[in-house]
């Protein structure tokens, strides 16, 4: 019995892998590939979606379903916001997730599954634009070298809680108004980073623009914007006195 | 720090990746100047009011018949490449 209990102590005390303890980098080495252990054995995230993509791969339709319903809506708002139309968005939708599908093989998991998707939605945008003005190239780059609204020049306040004055279809008017009189280039940038919520690599990732270019243009979409809503908002003077 | 140099650093000071020796000169020039602390305030409430409002609706009822119409194309190109011309046309009519 004391010799069992001896055994057990000793091997205790030789179990490398003891919880409480820090792993030994030797240790750490000898059971992780190489390059792993290298960068500081730190757990690695795997996002949902990559799981869902490898399924739709394997042609589990109802794994891609799921990804449809979860990026549907912020495809379709991507796509009106870009072409102002509708009866486009609506198409674009299905056509992104469509093309999405029959191109799943060439998503290799090096960016997000849903900057993957708005790329595809931001070209398929531009095209519909350029059909449908046929005389006219549109292209990330149209009017963006405009000084329009790159200098404030409003500089009134506006009301605490501006949106508080207008009713709910009102302000989706004021605001669909607005963003419509922006180059498509400004839109574009401040639909996917302002509104979206991509980060700025990511919105320069999925527009093929380099981060410089995608700040400068978020910069003057916002200044302008601003500048627009303003004769919206601002205080009246009186309210001020 | 002038208004202009201010200007050129609002996209970093928004998205909180200034510099924090800058960072202190940013704040210093609009603890004095008005005007650019109203462009401040103003840009963000622009940021805010469109990230808060539905500016497009996307009823639910329209986003069924689109996916619906989405995976109805899929499936049919899954089972039958040779008809995929004719899956490549949008299928589900405008509302």
């Amino acid at each position: 019995m004391a010799a069992t209990q001896a055994t057990v102590a000793q091997t205790e005390a030789q179990d490398p892998f003891d919880p409480t303890q820090a792993i030994p980098p030797e240790v750490l080495a000898s059971v992780l590939p190489a390059d792993v252990a290298a960068e500081d054995a730190a757990p690695i995230e795997i996002h949902p979606d990559i799981a869902l993509v490898e399924r739709a791969k394997a042609g589990d339709t109802a794994a891609f379903e799921v990804l449809v319903r979860q990026y549907e809506r912020q495809i379709f708002r991507t796509a009106q916001h870009i072409t102002q139309n509708r009866e486009d968005a609506e198409d674009i939708t299905q056509d992104v997730f469509f093309k999405a599908f029959q191109k799943l093989e060439q998503f290799q998991g090096n960016s997000k599954f849903s900057t993957w998707l708005v790329r595809i939605a931001v070209n398929e945008s531009l095209m519909r634009l350029r059909k449908r003005k046929t005389s006219k190239t549109v292209s990330m780059d149209q009017d963006v070298e405009t000084d329009e609204g790159s200098i404030p020049r409003d500089f009134a306040e506006w009301r605490p809680n501006p949106e508080q004055n207008y009713s709910q279809s009102e302000l989706a008017e004021i605001l669909r108004k607005t963003i419509a009189g922006l180059p498509p280039g400004f839109r574009t940038v401040f639909t996917l980073r302002d509104i979206e919520n991509l980060s700025t690599e990511e919105t320069a990732e999925a527009l093929g623009l380099s981060v410089p270019a995608v700040k400068s243009r978020l910069l003057r979409a916002r200044l302008q914007l601003r500048e627009r809503l303003s004769r919206y908002f601002r205080q009246s003077k009186e309210a001020t006195k | 720090m002038n208004c202009t140099d201010f200007l050129a650093k609002l996209t970093d000071y928004f998205d909180g990746q200034i510099d924090p020796t800058l960072l202190v000169e940013v704040k210093e020039h609009l603890g004095t100047c008005h005007h650019c602390e109203v462009v401040v305030d103003t840009t963000r409430k622009t940021i805010d009011v469109y990230r808060g409002a539905q500016t497009y609706e996307f009823p639910d009822e329209l986003a069924n018949r689109l996916r619906a119409a989405v995976m109805d194309r899929c499936k049919t190109v899954g089972k039958y490449p040779d008809v995929e011309k004719r899956a490549s046309e949008p299928v589900a009519k405008h509302s």
